[in-house]
């Protein structure tokens, strides 16, 4: 292997911000164009490693290492497995349709949005294929400050408050974590000889119980408030809802992903008696998340506050599958994590379409859209049922396999859990109804444009993704199935793990 | 008594830096041109930063008052270094505000020059000498706009309080050589522990924490940075770091020999209130210096971490820190620089207002120091934190560690805020650029600097860590 592909995909979309810096700003179509192409490109990096990874073994591949800061154990290394594989993919793909949205939307400043979602796209893709807990810190946290902007400068009215609390809010969690890094490394050097920084020795590491118990805590902290977790979850309406349409997307779609990738690729493999011990708590947290989630949404009348609260309900489940330490629970966690990312990237580009027409996002203004947008009310509700997790459609997957493995944990998780499923199809199809059905609402224009073109372009490979994995999600799990079973039985090394059902 | 022969060669820097100030200051004074003063004084600084790495770690001299060491070298060439860019911020500023350049310039080389004693020193009257040689220009320089009344007041202020701590460090040394007989670090780390060594350790401490503005001996710091002309402000910020944490680097490894039990907590201590008063109080503010100038006593309380720590590995980490704070803090004020409000200093948070619709590279530059002043990576304040807090958790300080990170998060708030404010709202009217090449230069070369000590960290990591071959 000549070309190392993981830093290719890493920093394309870097070197795309750099042409686009070096570009007039006012060649506004000239900078679109090459940030799409960027981030195309990219795409293809990823589909080519997702085609070229082998099945079947939870090892690293496409491996790269190489010292970085020698003189204090920090090394460049990169691997993808099942466990980050999907979530890469799932990046590489928001980022162009993210870019796409914000033609219709993004009209200021658009060398500056540009550049920033590159560089968040680089950002984020090495936090999934970082394996140094340092590189990884490093890119975590960058992807706080293209963020910031993202919603600070391009957002609605308060904007400027909801950037600081996003960012206040997850370094919070994350200083905290920087001290739990290090605490393992200094740890490292009386157990394996040799203090590191690198994630796949770490896992080796036996913690003594009240020292992984703390561990266990910063880094949950950290992941928890990204996810959120209920109850830190009050960040996430004020930043979806003053960020931008592509500013939600990836954050409902890829950065929330970053916490709960956090709990498969961190808490479970390098604390798993901690693990074990809070397990209980953190799916209860998720079962209220739930519940508490979908409840609230139901009682929102602002479309994208719905949408954002609908993600603390779904990443709930997403969860609960993790904490259930069942191969079941943790394959339908990972999965969820990319169908969260499809359907709730998908609604709020929908809500975004709309809100690009009549500069309302209030449940009230709106009714009998169905009636002037007939192609568009199609797309909904696909991306709707997919929401829902109706059969057949990608949502469905996920949530089954998160309570089959919840039931085998404890039966009362996926009995409240399954009271979340009944409330999402309360809350979206009551949105539903009020802005498709009904009487033309009073912010809604006579002549409503219907979809096509560019916007078509951007739920086409959405709805293609919900219709695939619904039917089909072994191309995700078989690729996953191995990672996931080397994390369940580092946390269980008693329990076999007993054959997995596929719907 | 004879004195011990001086084997000037050791002393080549030094010797560059003092006879050039002393040049620059007779060709200003003659009339040399505002621009080759300036030229001049860069190409002495950096010849002396040449002769500092080509001579290394070289041995000691004057009967081992003074050593040329790891940590010698570290720490001068980040003042040279310090010294450097802040001749190149100055200069326009300078012949803007008509102000005398040969005697800027000269004043700037000679605190330059009192840095680098003290990070050579091994005895406390070379230090001492070190100390004053620093302190007494920025007193000038801090009253330097002779117009300019805020000025007066930030000079005498610094000069007062700076005169006090001065006479605390010269008692401290008193007690000490009554107590161990000797004024050598050496001797003094080997002396029993006594009353009246106590009591003369923690007079040079306090004597210290004035210069590098620890809580509480920081009240000075805001006033007079406020009230210095700018170009002297980002200087000082710098420089009178470098110096009091050379010798804190010196002297505490000495002091703690003994009753190195005793002098931790408190150190620790320090750290702890200099963190929560410096980024708490810089919340509350929208004078830029001022900001800054808390921000200064902030990095100073998270620079002790590492000087807590008690560890070659700690010493390494403020050595680090020091370079990363030094590029950070003069970017920053070298954006400030750049700008002027109806022909006076641009000093208000919001006069930055909007200037990135005006310059966008300005305002990128200005957000990579101040996301590197918050710790956050890819820059070089996220290295060095992170340093300082390895440092501190390997040597079982957690409490420490945790509130550092803690403030950090803190900083993020009012460090951002600054960044968003360039790139939001419209542009005063009455704010124009009044930068030029030199700041430009200083800018560039600051900018690259924080980020590729953030990406590329390990050429100074190594750097750094000579300084543990000197300190055990």
């Amino acid at each position: 292997m000549s070309l190392p592909l993981l830093s290719t995909l890493i920093f394309l979309p870097l070197a795309g911000a750099a042409v686009v810096a070096a570009l007039d700003r006012r060649r506004e179509g000239t900078i679109r164009w090459t940030a799409l192409c960027a981030a195309l490109l990219a795409l293809a990096v990823a589909v080519l490693i997702a085609v070229r990874f082998a099945a079947g073994t939870a090892a690293m591949q496409f491996e790269e290492r190489r010292a970085w800061v020698a003189a204090a154990g920090i090394a460049y290394h990169l691997g993808v497995d099942g466990v980050s594989l999907p979530l890469v993919l799932l990046t590489a793909l928001m980022l162009p349709l993210g870019l796409l949205s914000s033609w219709g939307s993004v009209t200021e400043r658009v060398k500056e949005f540009t550049i920033s979602m590159l560089v968040l796209e680089t950002a984020l893709l090495g936090t999934f294929l970082s394996l140094d807990l340092v590189l990884f810190y490093v890119f975590w946290d960058a992807v706080l400050i293209p963020m910031y902007f993202i919603i600070g400068l391009w957002g609605g009215p308060r904007r400027a408050y909801a950037a600081l609390k996003f960012i206040l809010y997850t370094a919070t969690g994350s200083a905290l974590m920087l001290i739990a890094v290090i605490a393992l490394y200094v740890h490292s050097g009386t157990v394996l000889g040799a203090r590191t920084f690198d994630l796949i020795a770490l896992r080796a590491l036996d913690l003594p119980m009240p020292l992984q118990a703390w561990l266990f805590g910063a880094f949950a902290l950290a992941f928890a408030i990204k996810v959120p977790v209920w109850p830190l979850h009050t960040w996430l309406p004020d930043a979806h809802v003053e960020a931008p349409t592509a500013g939600s997307v990836l954050l409902a779609a890829v950065l929330l992903k970053m916490g709960t990738y956090g709990f498969l690729r961190f808490l479970l493999p390098l604390f798993p008696e901690a693990a074990r011990l809070f397990a209980p708590l953190m799916a209860t947290l998720g079962v209220i998340g739930i519940l508490y989630g979908g409840i609230v949404s139901w009682a929102q009348r602002d479309m994208k506050r719905l949408v954002a609260m609908s993600s603390v309900s779904h990443l709930g489940f997403v969860t609960l599958g993790a904490f259930t330490l069942t191969v079941e629970g943790l394959q339908g966690s990972l999965l969820q994590m990319v169908n969260h990312g499809i359907s709730t990237g998908g609604l709020f580009l929908l809500v975004g379409v709309l809100y690009d027409r009549t500069h309302s996002r209030r449940l009230d203004d709106y009714g009998g859209v169905a009636t002037l947008m007939p192609r568009f009310a199609v797309v909904a509700t696909i991306v709707m049922l997919s929401s829902m997790g109706l059969p057949g459609t990608n949502g469905f997957v996920g949530e089954f396999l998160i309570l089959l493995g919840a039931f085998r944990a404890n039966p009362a998780y996926a009995a409240w859990a399954a009271g979340g499923v009944v409330l999402s199809a309360v809350y979206l199809l009551w949105m539903y109804q009020r802005v498709m059905h009904g009487p033309v609402g009073s912010a809604v224009p006579a002549r409503l444009p219907e979809i096509g073109g560019r916007e078509l372009v951007l739920f086409l490979p959405l709805l293609a993704l919900i219709f695939w994995i619904g039917l089909y999600p072994n191309a995700l799990l078989r690729r996953s199935e191995a990672s996931i079973l080397a994390i369940v039985e580092r946390v269980q090394p008693a329990a076999r793990p007993v054959a997995r059902e596929r719907p | 008594m004879t004195l011990p022969p001086l084997d000037l060669r050791l002393l080549r820097p030094e010797l560059i830096v003092a006879v050039g100030a002393m040049a620059l200051m007779l060709w200003g004074a003659r009339g040399g041109q505002d621009g080759a003063v300036r030229w001049a004084a860069l190409v002495v600084l950096a010849a002396a930063l040449w002769e500092v790495l080509a001579l290394g770690a070289a041995g000691e001299g004057a009967g081992a008052m003074y050593v040329r060491d790891g940590l010698t070298v570290v720490l001068q060439s980040t003042a040279l270094l310090a010294a450097l860019v802040a001749s190149a911020l100055g200069g326009r500023y300078v012949e803007r505000a008509a102000l005398e350049a040969g005697e800027f310039h000269a004043l700037v080389l000679v605190a330059a020059l009192g840095a680098m004693v003290m990070a050579a020193s091994r005895d406390l009257i070379m230090l001492f000498l070190g100390l004053e040689t620093l302190s007494i220009p920025l007193y000038v320089l801090a009253a330097f706009a002779r117009a300019d009344l805020r000025s007066q007041e930030a000079g005498m202020k610094y000069f007062l309080l700076g005169a006090f701590s001065t006479a605390f460090f010269l008692y401290g040394i008193a007690l000490v050589f009554g107590s161990s007989g000797s004024t050598a670090l050496g001797a003094v780390a080997a002396a029993p522990p006594s009353l009246l060594l106590r009591v003369g350790t923690g007079l040079l401490l306090v004597g210290l924490a004035f210069k590098a503005a620890i809580v509480p001996f920081h009240a000075w710091a805001p006033d007079v940075y406020e009230g210095a002309p700018l170009p002297v402000t980002a200087y000082m910020a710098v420089i009178a770091k470098v110096g009091a944490f050379a010798a804190l680097l010196r002297v505490v490894p000495a002091v703690l020999g003994a009753s190195r039990n005793e002098w931790i907590p408190v150190l620790g201590a320090l750290s702890v209130i200099t963190m929560v008063v410096g980024n708490f109080a810089a919340l509350l503010q929208t004078g830029i210096k001022r900001l800054l100038a808390y921000s200064g006593i902030a990095h100073a309380g998270f620079m002790l971490i590492g000087i807590s720590a008690g560890t070659a590995e700690g010493a390494g980490a403020v050595a680090f820190y020091l370079v990363a704070y030094a590029l950070m803090t003069l970017g920053a004020f070298g954006v400030i620089l750049m700008v002027e409000r109806g022909g006076e200093e641009a000093d208000q948070v919001a006069d930055l207002t909007g200037l990135a619709w005006r310059s966008p590279p300005l305002a990128a530059a200005m957000a990579v120091f101040m996301v590197s002043l918050a710790g956050l990576p890819p820059t070089a304040g996220f290295m060095a934190k992170f340093y300082v807090f390895t440092a501190a958790l390997d040597a079982g300080q957690t409490a420490l560690a945790i509130t550092g990170v803690l403030t950090s998060v803190v900083s993020a708030y009012f460090y951002l805020r600054v960044a968003y404010t360039m790139f939001t709202g419209e542009p005063r009217p009455a704010v124009v650029f009044v930068g030029g090449r030199w700041v430009t230069a200083a800018l560039i070369f600051s900018t690259a600097g924080v980020l590729a000590l953030g990406v590329f960290p390990a050429p100074l990591t190594a750097f750094v860590r000579q300084v543990a071959q000197v300190l055990r």
